[in-house]
Parts: C-alpha cells; sequence; structure tokens
C-alpha cells in the first residue's frame, strides 16, 4: 500500500485512487502550430526511469481531483505531491 | 481422583508453569484420546503425554519430533480440526489447546509408524538436490510422474467444502507501532505512551512477555513476570496506548503500512456466534518499533533430526512455561552460552542432565560452577557427531573438535539420552525489516545477521536488532520509544531503566557444520541436507538465490526460520567467501502462512462486488425479466411471459417478439444505466466543441446531438447524445461501459489540459431514471401519460428536448431513437423511475406496449446499422466506421492530429459493412474472421472480422451481422466467408450495406 497525500483532502490509500500516467507531458498549447514530432512525443513517447518519476494520480474515491505525484520507482516511496500546475521535481531538487 | 488424567501426562512435572492445572482438557491427536491443562499449546500437551513422533519428513519420510517451541517450527506440522474447518500445515508450537481439539499427523501412510514411503529414505542419494529438475522435467512422461510424485512429497491436504467462519478486516492507525510485546516491545510501549503518543503494540500470543514469559530471569529483584505484569498494568491505564494480542504481523509494506493476522477464535473449537475466525488488520503507523526478537538456529551434525532433537530454548520453555519435561536423560550440545541457560533450568527440575557438550574451549566461571553444583559435567571443545535412535532418540556419540573445527577425534564417546537440547547461536528476526526494504548485513560478533541501513520508517530494537541480553532489550526498547515520540513532537518524560541479574557472555564461535557420516540436516522441513548444498555448489550454484531455488533451502511453509543461515554459511564456506560476501535471501511477506480467509475478508459471493440495480429492477424482476450483467449493472436481456421457462427457445421467441411489437405498435426499454453528465458554466459549449469531434457551439437550447469523442491517438472512444437545457446548461450521456471513463477524461481534461475553462460536471447516472420509448405508436402512449403539453412535430421535433411533467413529477423528454422508430427518452428523478415507468406500461395497454430487453435493443440497433461495443473495440476511427461527417474541420478537438495520420489513411484498413449469410440462415458468429478463401494455405490472409450479429433479424427473417472489412463498402455485392476455425465454422456471407432497415430513415417519423 502506498500513501498519497491529496492536496484536498490529505493522506490517503493508495486504493482510492487510480493511477494515470506519466505527469511530465503536456499538451500543446497550440495544437495547429505544433508538429508532428510534438504530437508524437506528447502521446506516445513515455520514459520508464528507475528512480524519481512524476506521475497522475486521480483520487478517484474522494474529491476526484487530478494530484500530481513524485514517486520513487525503486523505493515506491512518495516524494511530493500537489496540484496538477505544480512542478514537483523542480521544488524537490531546489529543496534538496 | 486426579490420577486417571495425570497418569496419561507422564512427562508432566509436579508444579510449576503458567497451565492452569484445576482446567484439564480433552484432545485428540490421530484419533487418540489425551489430556492436557488451559495453557497447553498441543505442542506442550503432546510432549506431557510422551508423544515424540509428530509427522514424516518431506522428501525422505523420516519420523519427525517437536523441534521448537515456536513460529519457527519445522516439523510438527499437523491438520486440525475436521470436516470443512480443516486445517493443514499448522504449527503444533502455536496451537493454544481446547477442549476437544482434534489433529492429525501429516505425510505418512497408512499411518506415523509404519509409512510406505520410508523407503525413501533408503534410496537416499536419489533425492539430492534438483532431483526432481534432472530426473523427471524433460522426460516426456512428466504429467505421469508429477501424480506420484506430488501424492508422495505432499504436505497436509485441504478440504473442498466451504469453509463455514466468517472473517474480517480493519483498519488501524497510531503514531507509533510496536511489533512484540516481549521486554523490548513492553519497554518501548511504556516509554512512548507516558509522551501521550498513539502507540498501539501487537503481540502474536496471547501473553505478552515474549521470552520474558518463559525465563527464570529476575527485574530489579523480582521474578520477571512481576515486571510484565505492572508494565501491563501500566499500558492498559493509557488511553493513548492500544494492545493487540493473538496478532501477528506478517507484512511490512510500502508507506508504512503493516498488515497483521488477529487468531480471534484459533483458539476455540468454533467461533462464538456473530464472532470471526481470524481479522486482518491493516495498520498504517508513522513510526515502526520492531521488536520481534530472535530464533534459535539448530547445529548440523549427522542425524540431527531424530525425535527427540530440539532447541534449547525450546526444550528449556516446555520446562519452565508448560512443566513438561522434554527428556528424562538430557544431552546439551552448543556453540554459545543459552546452552547452559537450558542444563540449568532443566536440572534444576529433576531432569537428569548428561552432559553439556560445547564446541568452545572456554566458558565463563558462572556457568562452570552452576554445571558443578548441580553435578552436571562439561565437555569443552567437542561436538555432537552423530545420533541413534529411530522412533525416538536413544543416544549421542560425542568427539573431541581439532582447533580449526574441520575434524574430529577418531574415538567418540557414546551417552545414553532420549532429549538432545542444541543451539547453535540466534539469529534476530529480520523478517519485517527486509519487507520494509531493508538488507541486513553480516555481524561476526554474534555469528548473524543484523538489520542495516533504515528504507522506511523502521526501527528494529533488541534482540530484533542483534541486543541479546535482556538489559540490551530493555534499554533499546526504552530509547527508541523515547527517540520516535520525541520526533512526533511528543515531551520527553521521565524513565529509569530496571536491574537485570545475568552473567556475562562468552562470546559464541561460529560452528555452521560438524565433519561426520550420515544425513546432516540443514533445512529440517524440507529436507534438504548439507551435502545437498555442497553438491550445488560443485554444480556451480554461485548466488544464495539460486541455491535457495535449487535446493528448495527455505522454501517451505517455515520459510527457512531455522535454517537460512546456516545454509548460506555453508555455501560460504564452500566458495571459500566470507559470509557477507555470499549474503543472505531476502525475507518476503508473509512472515507465516496466512489463510485466503482474511484476506478475503467479507468481499465473497454477492458481496465480492456491488450489483447495481436501475430504479425500475422491481417492475422488471415482476414482469418476468431475464437479467444480465453489464458491468456492475443488473440489465433486463428479455421478457418471459406467463410462467414460460427459460429455454434457448423461449428466449428466441421472447426476443422476436420484443421487436416485432416495438417496430409494429411500441415498446419500452430501461436505460437508467447509460451515463449521464451535467456540464455547467460559461464556457460548457467550448469545453463541448473541444472533446467533441462535431460543433457544439451552434446547437440551439432544447436541442439535443449526437456527439463522437476520440482518444487523443484519434482513435473512437465513445459516443452519445448531449443536450443544451439552457445557455450554459448541458445534458450529455454516454454508453453504459465508458460512463466512468468518460466523465474521468473530462476531468483530466479540465483540471490538467485547461484549467481556466469556466465549466463544471458531475455524474448524474444514479439520479436520474430513463426510458426508452420507441415505435409508431409511441407518440400516443406518451402524450396519454403526460401532464398538458403537445408532443406534436411542431413542438418536439426529431432531435428536440422538453422540460415537462408526469403527474406533477419534472421529466425531461428527449426525442431521440436507437431503434430507428419514433422514439423518445424520458428521464425522471430516480425516486419516481418506477412509478412513471408503471404509469407508462398502464397508458400503453391499449396500444400493446410491450417491454423489451438488451437483446432487442441490440438487433433493432443491428438493422439500423448503429454501432456499438463491437465496433467501438479501441481500435477503429470516424472514418473506418463511416462516421466522417461527424469530423469537424472548422476547429480543433481532442484526437484530431492524429486523425490525419498515414496509417489512419491506409484504404486498405478495415471498414463498418453489413454481412448476411449465403444460405439465408446461418448464425455468424462475433470475432469469427473474414477472408476470401477458406482453402487457401496457411497463415490465410484476413481481410476483416464480424464486429457483431444477429442469429435472426425478426424484422427482416434472416440473420444479419456488422464487420470490418478491407475495402469496405466498395465490397457490397462481394462474398467472403466468415470462418472461426476454433469452433469448425466456416459461412459463406454477402457483404452488404451496414443499414439493413428503414435506409431512408422515415420511421423515426412514426
Ligand atoms: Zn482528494
Amino acid at each position: 500500500m502506498i500513501r498519497i497525500k491529496c492536496p484536498y483532502c490529505g493522506l490517503r490509500d493508495h486504493s482510492e485512487f487510480n493511477y494515470i500516467g506519466d505527469a511530465t507531458k503536456l499538451r500543446p498549447i497550440n495544437p495547429e502550430l505544433a508538429n508532428d514530432d510534438e504530437w508524437f512525443d506528447y502521446i506516445y513517447i513515455r520514459d520508464n526511469p528507475r528512480g524519481v518519476h512524476q506521475e497522475y494520480w486521480q483520487h478517484i474515491s474522494g474529491c476526484r481531483s487530478y494530484v500530481k505525484v513524485l514517486r520513487d520507482t525503486v523505493t515506491h516511496e512518495v516524494l511530493k505531491t500537489g496540484l496538477p500546475s505544480d512542478d514537483l521535481l523542480f521544488s524537490y531538487e531546489a529543496e534538496k | 481422583m486426579f490420577s486417571k488424567k495425570n497418569k496419561q501426562q507422564i512427562r508432566r512435572l509436579s508444579s510449576g508453569g503458567l497451565i492452569d492445572r484445576s482446567k484439564p482438557i480433552g484432545f485428540k491427536f490421530d484419533g487418540k484420546p489425551l489430556m492436557g491443562y488451559v495453557g497447553d499449546t498441543l505442542a506442550s500437551a503432546l510432549l506431557a503425554n510422551n508423544v515424540k513422533l509428530v509427522g514424516r519428513s518431506f522428501k525422505y519420510h523420516r519420523p519427525r519430533g517437536i523441534y521448537t517451541a515456536g513460529t519457527e517450527e519445522p516439523n510438527a506440522l499437523v491438520a486440525l480440526r475436521t470436516d470443512a474447518r480443516t486445517e493443514p500445515n499448522t504449527r503444533a508450537t502455536n496451537i493454544e489447546l481446547f477442549d476437544g481439539l482434534e489433529a492429525k499427523s501429516q505425510n505418512r501412510w497408512p499411518n506415523l509408524f509404519l509409512d510406505v514411503m520410508q523407503i525413501n529414505n533408503l534410496a537416499g542419494p536419489l533425492f539430492t538436490a534438483g532431483f526432481y529438475y534432472k530426473t523427471f522435467m524433460g522426460m516426456p512422461g512428466w504429467h505421469f510422474y508429477e501424480y506420484f510424485i506430488r501424492k508422495a512429497a505432499g504436505m497436509g491436504s485441504t478440504e473442498l467444502e466451504r469453509d463455514p467462519d466468517t472473517y474480517d478486516k480493519k483498519n488501524a492507525f497510531c503514531d507509533i507501532l510496536i511489533i512484540g510485546g516481549g521486554p523490548t516491545g513492553l519497554s518501548a510501549a511504556l516509554s512512548a505512551g507516558r509522551t501521550g503518543a498513539r502507540v498501539l503494540i501487537i503481540d502474536s500470543s496471547k501473553l505478552l512477555g515474549g521470552q520474558l514469559i518463559w525465563e527464570l530471569d529476575q527485574i530489579d529483584d523480582k521474578p520477571a513476570l512481576q515486571w510484565i505484569e505492572s508494565a501491563l498494568k501500566e499500558l492498559n491505564e493509557m488511553k493513548n496506548v492500544t494492545i493487540a494480542r493473538r496478532t501477528t504481523a506478517f507484512g511490512y509494506y510500502d508507506s508504512n503500512v503493516v498488515n497483521a493476522i488477529e487468531s480471534v477464535s484459533d483458539h476455540l473449537p468454533t467461533p462464538e456466534p456473530h464472532t470471526v475466525r481470524q481479522r486482518l488488520w491493516q495498520i498504517r503507523a508513522q513510526k515502526v518499533i520492531i521488536a520481534t526478537g530472535a530464533t534459535e538456529r539448530p547445529l548440523v551434525f549427522s542425524n540431527n533430526d531424530r525425535p527427540g532433537i530440539m532447541l534449547a530454548s525450546a526444550a528449556r520453555r516446555y520446562a519452565n512455561q508448560f512443566a513438561v519435561k522434554p527428556g528424562n536423560r538430557a544431552v546439551i550440545f552448543a556453540n554459545n552460552d543459552d546452552g547452559y541457560k537450558t542444563a540449568v533450568n532443566l536440572a534444576e527440575k529433576g531432569i537428569d542432565v548428561r552432559a553439556v557438550v560445547d564446541s568452545r574451549t572456554y566458558v565463563n566461571e558462572f556457568w562452570k560452577t552452576k554445571l558443578d553444583e548441580l553435578g552436571v559435567e562439561l565437555i569443552l571443545g567437542s561436538a555432537v557427531i552423530n545420533t541413534h535412535g529411530h522412533f525416538g532418540l536413544t543416544g549421542v556419540d560425542i568427539a573431541s573438535l581439532s582447533s580449526d573445527q574441520k575434524s574430529t577425534s577418531s574415538q567418540s564417546t557414546f551417552i545414553s539420552a532420549d532429549l538432545l537440547a542444541i543451539s547453535g547461536g540466534w539469529s534476530p528476526n529480520v523478517h519485517l525489516y527486509c519487507h520494509a526494504g531493508g538488507r541486513p548485513q553480516y555481524e561476526a560478533s554474534i555469528a548473524a545477521f543484523v538489520p542495516g541501513l533504515r528504507s522506511q520508517s523502521e526501527y528494529p530494537a533488541g534482540a530484533s536488532n542483534g541486543a541479546f541480553s535482556l538489559i540490551d532489550c530493555i534499554t533499546e526498547g526504552t530509547n527508541c520509544g523515547i527517540q520516535l515520540a520525541t520526533e512526533l513532537g511528543f515531551s520527553k518524560t521521565i524513565f529509569s531503566i530496571p536491574q537485570t541479574d545475568e552473567p556475562s557472555v562468552t562470546p559464541i564461535k561460529a560452528l555452521w557444520r560438524i565433519p561426520g557420516k550420515g544425513k546432516k540436516f540443514v533445512d529440517i522441513q524440507d529436507d534438504v541436507t548439507e551435502s545437498d548444498i555442497k553438491l550445488a555448489h560443485q554444480e556451480g550454484y554461485i548466488s544464495v538465490e539460486h541455491l535457495k531455488r535449487y535446493t528448495t533451502l527455505g522454501m517451505g511453509t517455515d520459510q527457512g526460520k531455522t535454517s537460512n543461515m546456516n545454509g548460506h554459511a555453508i555455501m560460504a564456506e564452500e566458495r571459500g567467501e566470507a559470509i557477507e560476501t555470499v549474503g543472505t535471501t531476502m525475507f518476503r511477506p508473509p512472515y507465516i502462512p496466512i489463510a485466503m480467509g482474511p484476506l478475503a475478508g467479507r468481499d465473497i459471493g454477492q458481496s465480492y462486488s456491488a450489483k447495481r440495480k436501475s430504479a425500475i429492477h422491481n417492475w422488471h424482476h415482476e414482469n418476468g425479466a431475464i437479467f444480465i450483467d453489464a458491468g456492475q449493472w443488473l440489465r433486463p436481456q428479455y421478457y418471459l411471459r406467463n410462467g414460460e421457462a427459460n429455454t434457448t427457445q423461449n428466449m428466441d421467441l421472447a426476443i422476436t417478439r420484443e421487436v416485432k411489437g416495438t417496430r409494429g405498435n411500441v415498446g419500452m426499454v430501461d436505460v437508467s444505466t447509460l451515463g449521464k453528465i451535467d456540464i455547467q458554466g460559461a464556457d460548457s459549449s467550448e469545453f463541448l466543441n473541444r472533446i467533441y469531434t462535431n460543433g457544439w457551439t451552434k446547437l440551439a437550447i432544447g436541442k439535443a446531438r449526437y456527439g463522437l469523442m476520440l482518444r487523443e491517438d484519434g482513435i473512437v472512444f465513445d459516443d452519445g447524445t448531449t443536450s443544451r437545457l439552457s445557455e450554459h446548461h448541458y445534458f450529455m450521456t454516454t454508453t453504459t461501459s465508458n460512463a466512468a471513463s468518460v466523465l474521468s477524461h473530462m476531468e483530466y481534461c479540465l483540471q490538467v489540459h485547461w484549467p481556466d475553462l469556466d465549466v463544471k460536471i458531475s455524474s448524474i447516472t444514479e439520479q436520474w431514471a430513463a426510458m426508452a420509448i420507441a415505435g409508431p405508436k409511441s407518440r400516443d402512449v406518451l402524450q396519454k401519460t403526460i401532464d398538458e403539453e403537445d408532443l406534436s412535430d411542431e413542438t418536439l421535433p426529431f432531435m428536440g428536448v422538453k422540460q415537462i411533467s408526469i403527474d406533477g413529477i419534472p421529466a425531461l423528454i428527449f426525442r431521440i431513437s436507437f431503434s430507428g422508430e419514433l422514439a423518445y427518452e424520458v428521464n425522471v428523478p430516480a425516486d419516481y423511475g418506477e412509478y412513471v415507468w408503471r404509469r407508462i406500461m398502464e397508458k400503453g395497454t391499449t396500444d400493446n406496449i410491450i417491454p423489451y430487453g438488451t437483446e432487442a435493443m441490440a438487433i433493432m440497433r443491428i438493422e439500423k446499422g448503429h454501432v456499438a461495443g463491437g465496433e467501438l473495440d479501441g481500435r477503429t476511427t470516424p472514418d473506418d466506421l463511416g462516421m466522417n461527417k461527424l469530423i469537424s474541420s472548422k476547429k480543433e478537438f481532442i484526437g484530431r492530429r492524429l486523425l490525419q495520420r498515414d496509417g489512419f489513411l491506409d484504404p486498405k484498413r478495415p471498414k463498418l459493412v453489413g454481412l448476411i449469410p449465403t444460405d439465408g440462415k446461418s448464425r455468424i458468429r462475433t470475432g469469427s474472421i473474414l477472408v476470401k478463401d477458406p482453402n487457401a494455405s496457411l497463415p490465410m490472409p484476413k481481410l476483416g472480422h464480424v464486429s457483431s450479429g444477429a442469429y435472426l433479424s425478426p424484422t427482416l427473417k434472416h440473420p444479419i451481422s456488422l464487420g470490418l472489412i478491407t475495402g469496405g463498402s466498395k465490397r457490397i455485392g462481394e462474398t467472403v466467408w466468415a470462418t472461426s476455425p476454433l469452433h469448425g465454422e466456416i459461412n459463406e456471407v454477402k457483404i452488404v450495406d451496414p443499414v439493413f432497415y428503414d435506409k431512408q430513415g422515415e420511421r423515426l417519423n412514426g
């Protein structure tokens, strides 16, 4: 069991959440102007890092928020959580 | 008066022990009635009755006796209870004796004393490491041999009857979880509890105190039991401290979540009424103190497995806690001080202790003097090199050890004994520490692996941390409790460490194996011998993890609790490497075998998954509905009439009746299961524009529109109608199966992609009951039902939406059609669903209204060529389904960009067509593969597949199907073959337009 801190509901069991996926891929802000490579990267290319990973979990059985989670894929340790607009990796590195 | 009962318990000491002699208990072992006392375990009661032989070994079927007194027991595994409650492989050492207990020995046939498989023992060399793999695996007859091998090597067998007991789950939260209620755990609970921290202390026994329960230590010059009693008294008075007894932590998971099993009723013949058998605890702690103690190891020498040989600590536990003589004539063999404690305890209780054999050459004066006083011979620098006896030990051979411990003197001395108590040192119980992610490190001073770095918030303390003396346990526990409470923000309190009366310790000298011939068991449960490990090494096994799997060392139900350390050390010696280099295998949950019952808890049978019933369910049930599972929903599949039996023939009749009735007059279907999402906010139109492929900004208020949703990769995701109720308010419907994923997708878009949009969405699926009324007479029936409003084409045209009322009940009415008939969908608040349905049925009686189920609904949609789940299969594009007209070129939407990729423009892509068997009657199985020539050589080129179908269209009088085929509508008129090789089906089909019925859509107007 991983425990995840929802920014709205507090520390909760991971069974209340749905795992969504990589949170580092941003949808092209101007879809018309983005080229094929950018679309391809956004839709298909996912890193599978050993270590720190920024990902989305939806608090499906709670407030239904999309929670950004910084998790270590080796230890499963949840290092940081926040809102979709937060850059957790940046603040995590800065705090280190 | 007590003579009869006591005669049986010939090995019971006349006084002492934590048993209640006023409460005798009757029990049966292998059918033989025996007596014990309250406070006994099954193992102690068996020993009291002089039952030495309790099982046969796994591979060699050698006679085995009780080897330990605790959870680590490798031998005394019994089948407990009878019938449906039979519990195989239960450790006799852990079973609290109860009245009427029945246990049977295992792995013997026909009985313990005459076991035909004993032949394996003589065929010994055959059963070496990897024997099964080497001998049978590659042979063609493996399946033939497997049956006999499994029968011969099996542990206990289980019953197939349903478990009559219930199980529960419990969630617990605490600041500090303390696992283990021995001196370390109690000290930690006291010091942490006094700070006010929320403490949960769990222990697997009924009695807290751990090893102190059965040791004769003094604390502050008083018996240790008094210290335990006062500690428990104080803890019981603290409101912030919870004590859970008979509760065993079996796994330490991520985020400091610890799972434990509480044996609520395992000590009773059957659970009390309304009480569960076991309870699964899921404990979420901020900090976890692991105070799980240590386990004594055996020594590895020839024939070290005979009944009558047991761990030194177990021998004194039986004497001290249960007042049982583990033997009449004892020899102690040890490489550390523990054996002396046992020798003294046993001798003081009147047992004839013949000798203490110590492999070391030195021991301190305290023990020498003690043994002298008691008249026990001390043999230093020596070892037991062999044992004698068959069903029970009769004696041991002793020889002196060379200084390098690699050889023994050629002369040996025989000592007659029926008990050999052995101690090879103690291994800290690092299991939970390993589960948490820790890697144990070798500590040479105690010849054992101890916890290393911390990976979560786990804090091993006391014996589980390698601190074996009582004073160290109390000190570490106390300090750890204070430290963690302080870290969590609780204030310090004053405390003191009590005094103990322990003698100084002479260090252990590692002794991993004793030279000699004959079987030297390392893993006594799995019958892994020292020579198996040698063989594995000779065959090139280097890693301990590989050694484990090759020899099965540590793979039994005891998970190598007594054997791993010896096995790994012997491997290290064979490799000529240090133990720290060779390492140890990782322990994984569960720490003890766990039954499936508590893991399932109450989530069994009907409670396994929620059953969703629509608001109209009762009416369906009363009116002959046969239900089908649609996800969690129960939906009427078809309705039987007047007591019709549920046969295939009657099903076909019912479906035909429903389709004909609807197309001929009027029918009604419950569509409450469709996903419904309420959308509000100033940017609602813009939001719909971005998630649907078609345009939404120009949709008039009071109008509905069919919408198509794509995934980002351009594949069709879902479809449904969405209606504009007011300027900024929409009512969306989704397919039943995608209701949850569409909602999540929309939430993702709003929260992640476009948080700037002013849109709020909410699932309203369960708030509204919905029913579709279809057929040429649908308007007449509805007009009769509703209050006042006019339903003419002028006020409610096709794709129109109206807010009306039925008997004063507010209703939303949509003029939409899935069947192709003039049709309406009526939505009312769920609480009125059944009422409104009944009203419409009543009003429709004169028009011969008929309810229809999902089968008739599916047939009518296929007749109309409407796509559904079979076509929206996660592989199709709008173009594949002939829906290009729904793709707006004037705006951006999810999935638009990837629609334009080359792969989607490939003219060979399979596209939607209709299919009819050329013979007009063959049933075409959904999923059949479409090929040009069924006799073509393999691999046969595939043209497409059948995506959905009706075995009979009542309207067209022949089977119809939809399929996806290369070329699509260009092939109309051609014939191909639908094949299902698994079923041996090959049928010729004609390709036709996917709209089979009413191509012009004239029936929509009634
Ligand atoms: Zn939440």
